[in-house]
């Protein structure tokens, strides 16, 4: 058996993590080399290492990614492997990132001139807690896994695109409500400072010394989002592959053939829809904090369109898929800089008025036309591309 | 009194304008199946050609709207052969995430010609408007509402009559029925899709120069009132034209209501407040009726 790799006789194999050693092996080459690029420059052991770090905006890019892989497995779950289509995802992670912001943030007074009583009083402005990180991040999780709970009865009712017009007009009532409750967001235009990412007085965002090396704030919140992204991804991997994962892709392959079967759909849908947002809330509480202040008017349907994009380019109904969805969209903006570099794509202007296009132009130009191009050429996203590369190394240098 | 006939008025004319654009929507989706998310892009550049007309080029404002109409059409075409056909048959949600993508690359380039300040439409009607004194108040009837009410008319019982009694008409109800069979009766269905594409487009346009001739212009933020007509359709059944209209005046007169008396009797719903009632809207009459208040229930077999 051992010299056969790709014979797989038994279910458990089948549904397997890891199917093979070679697997185990390249998944645990792949953790050190995240690992050293996020040590880089820091570890004194080798010297030439400071060229492969992963230095400046990279690194804050690769932190926005890992959270936002987060996200993107959320709906993955609720997308790709249930089949439901939720245009929702920017209210849940909205949800999060205020949450996270009330419950850890700190409090903002002002003294103001009370007309009625002639006094100087204490006038709240921001609500604020400034809980620890043990308490607000599962809190975030748990309140848009909650507001989950409640949509997904009117969301189980419906399905196709009538499901993705209520999820649509969630996004918009989620937004006035967000601008409306100036005294937790801070309103529209203004936003607010987010909750400290303090873990039981460990902080993420001031630089210190972990385990005798230095780090960086970013390199900080590098290695948790690291540790928290793999934790959940396993976790998400474990639900896809399991009872839960099972019924959801059969609902998604024909939901009436699945009732048949016995499957609960209403229960099912609710616990996809409550996955999802528990992993929405999460990554909208680690995406501003520590990184950015918190605005109402950006959870709006292009944030749940750039989170969709993500599980498409990525790959639908895969973790890897949604991991490598959302580190492609984070780093396109970058990519597109990149590449303006290049006198091919002199047309391409710095600034943001002058020329035939500027970056942000270009930026979403590309990220429309990757949208309809993978929906064209490659449905399974840039997980697919892999699986055709890997399948021609495999039988190279035959072609099959 | 009168403010509640002021009320009523706006939100007849504003129904004009999402039953118009809701219409689009309702016919490629029952020619094509295609739920067209790219409807806001394709006002915005319809109406935009309006612009280009009339204040660039300074034609009179008639020949810039059969021009920018022809132009409509002519994209609305184009975007069905290139992007769209080589969607048949994949599944209804994969086209319409395409259908956002489309909405983003056509945004983009519309937005590019527009630039960044609101544009003037050149419309003859302009901001004046009819006064009458009733109950002591007074009712304000601007000409750009009217003209909506006319067009919406027109156009719909010229749309009506098309799909009625002509021969395409009949060949696209009959591809909306069943495509595989209209095909063996010798009808070109890609010519009614390209048709649908064509006719949702230029209706998109039309709605445009109505949301765009509103004071300030044409600017971005016209294509945020398009998506409204989304809730329209969805409240009256995704298939069916008679409930876009009722949708249409569901909505439009829902919000006039709420934008009159909301911010009066319930303030604490927030400022703006009626621009997310037609979502609201949609949410109930989902919750009752999960194919909208005409929308044909889906029969499926395993």
């Amino acid at each position: 058996m051992r010299r056969r790799p790709g014979l797989i006789s038994d279910y458990s194999s089948d549904t397997a993590i890891f199917r093979n050693n070679v697997q185990r092996f390249w998944f645990v080459v792949l953790m050190v080399a995240v690992v050293v690029l996020g040590l880089g420059g820091t570890l004194p052991l080798v010297p030439g290492l400071v060229e492969f770090s992963l230095a400046g905006d990279l690194m804050l890019l690769s932190v926005t990614a890992l959270f936002a892989s987060i996200g993107a497995i959320g709906l993955n779950i609720v997308t790709g492997y249930g089949g439901q289509v939720s245009l929702g995802h920017a209210f849940f992670l909205g949800l999060g990132a205020f949450t996270a912001a009330v419950l850890g943030g700190e409090e903002v007074s002002r003294r103001v001139f009370d007309l009625s009583t002639g006094q100087q009083v204490d006038k709240t402005i921001l609500v604020g807690f400034g809980l620890d990180m043990a308490i607000w991040l599962p809190a975030a999780g748990l309140v848009a896994a909650l507001a989950g709970l409640i949509v997904a009865p009117i969301a189980s009712r419906l399905k196709g695109l009538y499901l993705a017009f209520v999820t649509l007009g969630l996004v918009f009532l989620g937004e006035h409500i967000f601008k409306e409750a100036g005294s937790y967001t801070g309103g529209l235009g203004v936003g607010r400072a987010t909750a400290v990412p303090s873990l039981f007085g460990f902080r993420f965002d001031q630089p210190g010394e972990v385990l005798g090396v230095h780090l960086s704030r970013l390199q900080k919140l590098f290695f948790l989002g690291l540790i928290l992204l793999t934790l959940l991804a396993f976790i998400a991997k474990n639900i896809a592959r399991s009872r839960i994962g099972r019924a959801l892709a059969a609902i998604r392959d024909r939901d009436i053939a699945a009732e048949l079967m016995g499957i609960n759909l209403a229960r099912y849908k609710m616990t996809a829809f409550v996955i999802s947002s528990l992993y929405a809330g999460i990554a909208g509480a680690l995406l501003y904090s520590g990184l950015s202040r918190v605005e109402p008017g950006s959870f709006n349907l292009l944030l749940s369109i750039v989170y969709i994009a993500m599980i498409l380019i990525g790959g639908a109904a895969t973790i890897a898929g949604s991991i490598m969805g959302a580190f492609f969209i984070i780093f396109l903006p970058r990519i597109v800089k990149w590449l303006a570099g290049f006198w091919v794509f002199g047309f391409i202007s710095d600034s943001p008025t002058g020329g035939f296009l500027n970056l942000s132009q270009i930026e979403q130009l590309m990220f429309g036309g990757l949208i309809v191009a993978f929906l064209i050429f490659e449905p399974l996203g840039l997980y697919g591309l892999w699986i055709r590369v890997r399948n021609y190394w495999k039988a190279w240098p035959f072609s099959y | 009194m009168t403010q509640l006939l002021q009320a009523l008025v706006n939100g007849t004319s504003l129904a004009a304008v999402y039953g118009l654009i809701g219409l689009g929507f309702v016919i490629i989706y029952k020619s094509t199946q295609v739920f067209n998310f790219a409807q806001p892009a394709l006002l915005l550049l319809g109406a935009y050609w309006v612009v280009y007309f009339t204040t660039v080029v300074k034609w009179p404002f008639w020949l810039a709207l059969i021009l920018a109409a022809a132009l409509s059409a002519l994209t609305g075409v184009v975007v069905e052969r290139v992007a769209l056909r080589p969607m048949v048959g994949k599944p209804v949600f994969a086209v319409a995430i395409m259908t956002i993508g489309l909405n983003i690359l056509i945004t983009i380039f519309a937005l590019d010609l527009l630039g960044i300040d609101a544009r003037p439409m050149g419309a003859p009607w302009s901001i004046d408007f009819f006064a009458f004194d009733l109950f002591g108040g007074r009712l304000v009837v601007t000409h750009r509402q009217i003209a909506a009410l006319v067009a919406a008319v027109v156009l719909v019982g010229l749309l009506l009559t098309f799909f009625r009694f002509s021969r395409f008409g009949l060949a696209m109800r009959a591809a909306a029925f069943d495509q595989e069979v209209t095909l063996t009766q010798g009808v070109s269905v890609t010519a009614v899709f390209a048709a649908s594409w064509a006719i949702a487009s230029v209706l998109a346009m039309v709605g445009g120069v109505f949301i765009g001739s509103t004071p300030p212009g044409l600017d971005r933020s016209a294509s945020i009132v398009a998506l409204k007509a989304l809730p329209v359709v969805v409240i009256g059944g995704l298939d069916s034209i008679a409930g876009t209209l009722v949708g249409a005046l569901i909505v439009g007169l829902a919000e006039a209501l709420t934008f009159t008396y909301q911010p009066e009797h319930a303030a604490f719903l927030g400022g703006n407040f009626a621009q997310v009632v037609p979502y609201l809207v949609m949410f109930l009459v989902l919750l009752v009726k999960p194919y909208g208040l005409f929308g044909t229930k889906e029969i499926e077999r395993v």
